[in-house]
């Protein structure tokens, strides 16, 4: 398995000169970097040349890492029914970056990246109708960026006076609590309310 | 079709019953109020009681209920309908339909993105109408309380009746809700619309 993807790796890195940035094989999977500009293009490779035959997309999904300059990661997943093998192929990018949608070359990538768009902000030039997908009619942020709060922003309910459903900022009765199992006798650190003093004296 | 002999007219045979050691005779044949029916059905041939009874009785033997199924809550709100637990003996049954509904089960996590159309369903039913609130995440949020996008308690949105809690509450637990929810109506119902 891991001789024909370095196999594949080396026959992209040839017929892709200077638009596969690196190509790593780990756990048996081959991801393949490139640089937005070029992801149309080697998409297109990836699905039209015979040795490759990625006529399948699976997924494309986003990742945060806020410590990086590019903190987004924009990840393709795609299937070569024919040839039996996957490819991963990550793209990076930040907020103001126009990652070029493969609607064109994969019009299933439609709904994914418009999820992608919607759960971390990257934006997709090209796309024919970038919306959000998952999240609340009029929902403000990105959901799954490192830096969400958990509890987002609002909450509703629904008012009597107003006769319809209201967003109101969130009010939580208790604070989130993390609970350390792995060192039990340890216990937590949150207080509980009233116990402000219990530990005072 | 070849277990019964076919020859003779098929008669039901005669209830056997538990007989009670103390009288001989059947247990419940000197139950009181079992009694007292069976004599003013004999005397007048009618019974007596009050209208609200009656139709309170007559409502909460014939509860449609509005299927929210939301998450899998669902899956044990179909088995409660289902021929195990049969929801129909106690003349609850499935209704598609608001406008023609008497309850509404909310089985399963209401997120902020559903609960405008939970409450315009809820606003479609006549009245009297009421609410089961099946579940964790129903009856305050659940799992997904520190969620951004849950609702804290399908309460916030709409007015309650019944809380049945569980992750997913079991077929009969549902199925005791109702009951009590039918309890609740006998006890408390009104004729007014």
């Amino acid at each position: 398995m891991t001789a024909s993807l370095s196999e594949l790796s080396t026959y992209l890195g040839e017929k892709l000169i200077g638009r596969v940035n690196d190509a790593v094989i780990a756990y048996g999977e081959l991801t393949v970097h490139v640089e937005p500009r070029d992801l149309v293009e080697v998409m297109t490779f990836l699905r039209d040349d015979a040795r490759c035959q990625f006529i399948s997309i699976i997924d494309v999904c986003g990742a945060d890492y806020p410590s990086r300059a590019k903190r987004f990661d924009v990840v393709y997943h795609l299937l070569s029914p024919k040839q039996n093998v996957r490819i991963r192929v990550k793209v990076q990018a930040d907020e103001e970056t126009m990652v070029p949608s493969i609607t064109g070359v994969y019009p299933g990538a439609d709904w994914f990246e418009r999820e992608t768009y919607d759960l971390y902000g990257v934006l997709f030039s090209g796309h024919p109708d970038l919306r959000r997908l998952l999240t609340d009619y009029g929902f403000e942020g990105h959901p799954l960026r490192k830096d969400f709060p958990l509890t987002g922003f609002v909450e509703v309910r629904y008012d009597d006076e107003a006769k319809r459903v209201i967003y109101e900022p969130v009010e939580l009765k208790q604070e989130f609590r993390n609970f350390d199992f792995l060192s039990p006798w340890e216990g937590t650190d949150y207080v509980l309310p009233g116990d402000e003093k219990a530990k005072t004296n | 079709m070849g277990l019964n002999d076919s020859s003779g007219t098929l008669v039901a045979p005669k209830p056997k019953g538990l007989i009670d050691p103390n009288t001989g005779r059947p247990v419940g044949s000197d139950d009181p109020f079992f009694l007292e029916i069976n004599n003013e059905l004999a005397d007048k041939g009618f019974l007596v009681t009050s209208t609200e009874a009656l139709i309170t009785w007559a409502r909460s033997g014939s509860l449609m209920f509005m299927t929210f199924g939301l998450a899998c809550c669902a899956v044990e709100m179909i088995h409660t309908s289902m021929p195990r637990y049969d929801s129909e003996r106690f003349g609850v049954a499935p209704r598609a339909s608001p406008r023609q509904s008497d309850i509404m089960i909310v089985a399963g996590t209401l997120t902020n993105k559903m609960a405008p159309a939970l409450r315009k369903v809820y606003d479609q039913m006549p009245e009297p109408r009421y609410v089961i609130s099946m579940g964790s995440c129903a009856n305050g949020g659940g799992y997904y309380h520190y969620s951004y996008s849950v609702v804290r308690g399908c309460d916030r949105i709409v007015p309650v009746d019944i809380y049945v809690p569980g992750c997913p509450p079991s077929a009969e637990a549902l199925l005791y809700g109702i009951l009590l929810l039918q309890k609740k109506i006998r006890r408390t119902g009104t004729i007014e619309r």
